[in-house]
């Protein structure tokens, strides 16, 4: 297993990164969150089709890049930092990840490759956005087939081509596909306080679905923790942008005749958080070197969305104060990236979550 | 000398000079002679220029076949690579052997009362009197000082220029009347240190390393190879082996003598690998909000773990990147000695009132209790590794200083 990115995923990252240094800018963000869709339709085919990014993680087999988690994470915490708007997390991560470690053969061969061109745009319909015990209790199959039930926070539900959803029946959980045109289903955009990640409430009255696999407690979970260490590391690129914002604000902002990050009060400040974050980022960045060797521990992945969670929220609260007054103003970009930091605190489970859900993986039984 | 010779070498010097029937000390100064005491040390003083690898074979040697090596432990060896690094050919071979055989044993006399972070500001006088310095002042934070034959020394020799020029760096005999030596009882009952009085105390003009006014800079040494533990590689580490003979017995009673400040430091750290075992046992574990505190602890051990592995492996590789410095980890672990202290807590709830060998693991929890806070004080404070890590790490400004000019107008204790 290996310690430490090669040379070739280094190179991989500097690729991405100079991709979205010229098409993820935050004036772009800022456009792109008056809009309804929220991301650029240009930049989203260049990204699929020149860059091949949509399907680095999916198998080659089914269209993909056939990376794994590694590459992944590279694309991820490249996005993070610059705050990209568009469909990427919703249907190359959640909807990718869902096909391929939930769907059966026929499914996989029919929708991944459309999700890793970049050709459709699904978006994952999931009922509960807090925990994986949630999933499938309000989304039901009725004994006719239909589908029904309210699913309050969709990403990217709007925008979507086609939507995939987890949902309950007398037999179990499992997998379904939804036209978007499907009779009985309404989609209403929400208010969301990251507008760069829009959300959207989707609700199914006697829908028809086509049935797309069977979902197992074990797959389902492990599809929550895949997802979870993608958020992650989205999470740790936005994280360790803010605080090298941060730091360099700090150093040349001037009060009573000296660079505030000359002050030991900030200094200490900032030394706390770069421990937060290589704890965070070095934590984050083994698990998916270990789920690529296939030698992961079970309680890592809720480890980390925890550690990184409460990195990426603090870091954000920092950014502003450090910055005083105005960072607290609508004109600065610190606000984008403090409102992504809040939104993918609870995202997939909060941090007081993921640390009951790593104690149980560790052994210890539910709490009494 | 390829690593196979080294091994037969060391293999055959062995068969011919060792016997368990020795003296330590006989036997220790036939390992000097022969030059496999401090192999990694220059052939002009007492080693072979030995690098790393070629250390580990002759270690490995002496590990297989149970033999003794060089005295290894405690503040000798800060003294031994200090002299080695800047004394003059005849301190070399005055202190070098004898530190080697164990027959001295050596403390560090530099933080004070009255400089602790800012070891630099140390108010221990030296005066030059003809051929000899005499030295007054108080020194604290002396492991080993209580049984030291010599003590590596920080004084000031001149008032009239700024701090960090004015300090030499002497060797000083324990040994003598204007030498007073105290036991200093830390807050958790034990007594790993000293405090060291020094009384028109003598140190002769060829004990000073170095030249006058070059103490800083030889201190650095001393407290950069402190920091590295020893990264050059040691000579041939002890054995764990009970085997009779004179000089195993003398052998134990010394590792006795050099570990005894130490049996407290794995609880200073929190004894985190403690907490699962005794949640479990105590039921603690079905408490969620303790769950959460266990998981908060169990996050930061296994992250520092995974850190520490990432740092070492990108020190192999030279990567140009910054790394976090060694302060960042021994943050971190005081953060997490902490946690683990909040944890022990937690899980004994009233029982943590209690402490001795009725108490929780014999003493261990109480001890440890009381213990933590020693770890984000020694070895420089928590506020200290944290204007490093802003400052080398994050490249932010040094504050302004309060301390420039001569050393005699600067505020300081009184």
């Amino acid at each position: 297993m290996q310690t430490l990115y090669t040379d070739d995923q280094n190179q991989f990252r500097s690729v991405v990164s100079r991709f979205l240094e010229a098409h993820a800018t935050t004036s772009q963000a800022r456009e792109l969150q008056e809009t309804a869709s929220g991301f650029d339709q240009a930049v989203w085919h260049q990204m699929s089709g020149e860059l091949g990014l949509v399907g680095t993680h999916l198998p080659e087999a089914y269209g993909g890049f056939g990376f794994g988690m590694i590459e992944l994470g590279i694309v991820l915490e490249e996005m993070g930092r610059r705050l990209y708007c568009g469909p990427f997390f919703s249907s190359a991560v959640l909807s990718g990840l869902a096909v391929a470690e939930l769907a059966d053969e026929a499914n996989k061969i029919e929708l991944l490759p459309k999700i890793a061109s970049g050709e459709e745009r699904v978006a994952l319909v999931l009922d509960d956005l807090n925990q994986v015990e949630g999933i499938g209790h309000q989304l039901m199959i009725s004994d006719q087939g239909l589908l029904s039930g309210t699913a309050p926070m969709v990403i990217d539900g709007l925008s979507a081509q086609r939507l995939l959803v987890i949902a309950g029946s007398a037999t179990g959980l499992g997998l379904y596909q939804v036209d978007k045109g499907a009779q009985g289903l309404s989609i209403t955009p929400r208010v969301s306080v990251d507008q760069t990640r829009k959300l959207a409430e989707v609700v199914f009255v006697d829908t028809a679905t086509q049935f797309v696999g069977r979902v197992s407690p074990e797959a389902l979970n492990r599809f929550w923790d895949l997802a979870s260490v993608a958020l992650s590391h989205e999470m740790i690129g936005g994280a360790e942008r803010l605080l090298e914002d941060t730091i360099a604000y700090t150093k040349l902002r001037v009060q009573f005749g000296r660079p505030i990050g000359s002050v030991q009060a900030i200094k200490h400040r900032c030394a706390d958080l770069l421990l937060t974050l290589e704890f965070a980022k070095a934590a984050t960045q083994h698990v998916s070197f270990s789920l690529a060797a296939g030698e992961e521990e079970k309680h890592h992945p809720s480890m980390v969305k925890a550690m990184v969670s409460d990195c990426y929220r603090d870091i954000a609260i920092a950014a502003i104060q450090l910055r005083g007054g105005i960072g607290f103003t609508w004109e600065n970009d610190t606000h984008l990236w403090f409102r992504r930091a809040k939104c993918s605190e609870v995202l997939l489970g909060t941090a007081g979550y993921h640390r009951e859900r790593m104690i149980q993986s560790l052994g210890g039984q539910d709490a009494a | 000398m390829q690593l196979s010779e080294i091994k037969a070498a060391v293999n055959q010097f062995i068969d011919e000079a060792f016997s368990p029937d020795l003296s330590l000390v006989a036997w220790r100064q036939r390992l000097v002679a022969a030059g496999w005491a401090a192999p990694m040390w220059p052939k002009a003083y007492f080693g072979r220029d030995f690098s790393p690898a070629q250390v580990a074979v002759v270690n490995e040697v002496f590990q297989a076949r149970g033999v003794v090596g060089a005295a290894q432990l405690g503040p000798r060896r800060l003294a031994a690579e200090t002299i080695l690094a800047h004394g003059s050919d005849a301190q070399k071979h005055r202190y070098l052997p004898k530190i080697l055989t164990g027959e001295h044993a050596w403390c560090q006399l530099f933080s004070e009362p009255g400089s602790g972070s800012d070891l630099a500001g140390a108010s221990t006088k030296a005066e030059r009197q003809g051929d000899v310095w005499i030295m007054n002042g108080q020194k604290v934070w002396n492991t080993s000082a209580h049984h030291a034959d010599f003590g590596i020394l920080v004084a000031r020799s001149d008032w009239d220029v700024p701090k960090h020029q004015g300090l030499s760096y002497f060797l000083i005999n324990m040994r003598q009347p204007g030498v007073q030596v105290r036991p200093l009882r830390q807050m958790n009952g034990h007594a790993s240190f000293n405090e060291v009085f020094l009384t028109d105390a003598r140190v002769d003009h060829n004990d000073l390393l170095g030249q006058e006014g070059e103490g800083w800079a030889i201190a650095t040494t001393t407290l950069s190879i402190e920091r590295q533990g020893f990264a050059r590689g040691r000579g041939p580490t002890p054995i764990h082996r009970e085997i009779t003979g004179r000089v195993f017995e003398e052998y134990a009673k010394e590792i006795a003598i050099d570990n005894e400040p130490y049996t407290w430091y794995p609880q200073r750290e929190g004894r985190p690998d403690l907490v699962l075992q005794r949640a479990e046992a105590t039921g603690a574990i079905n408490d969620p909000v303790i769950r959460q505190e266990m998981a908060k602890l169990f996050c930061l051990t296994e992250a520092a773990k995974i850190s520490a592995n990432r740092v070492a492996a990108e020190r192999t590789r030279a990567d140009n990147q910054v790394l976090p410095a060694g302060s960042l980890g021994k943050l971190g672990a005081s953060v997490i000695a902490r946690q683990a202290a909040h944890v022990h807590t937690m899980i004994s709830g009233a029982e943590a009132m209690l402490s001795g060998p009725e108490s929780a693991e014999a003493g261990l929890i109480a001890e440890t209790l009381i213990s933590v806070p020693a770890i984000s004080i020694a070895g420089g404070t928590d506020e200290i590794q944290k204007n490093i890590i802003a400052e080398r790490v994050l490249g932010m400004p040094k504050e302004q200083r309060m301390d420039t000019g001569p050393f005699r107008d600067i505020a300081r204790n009184n």
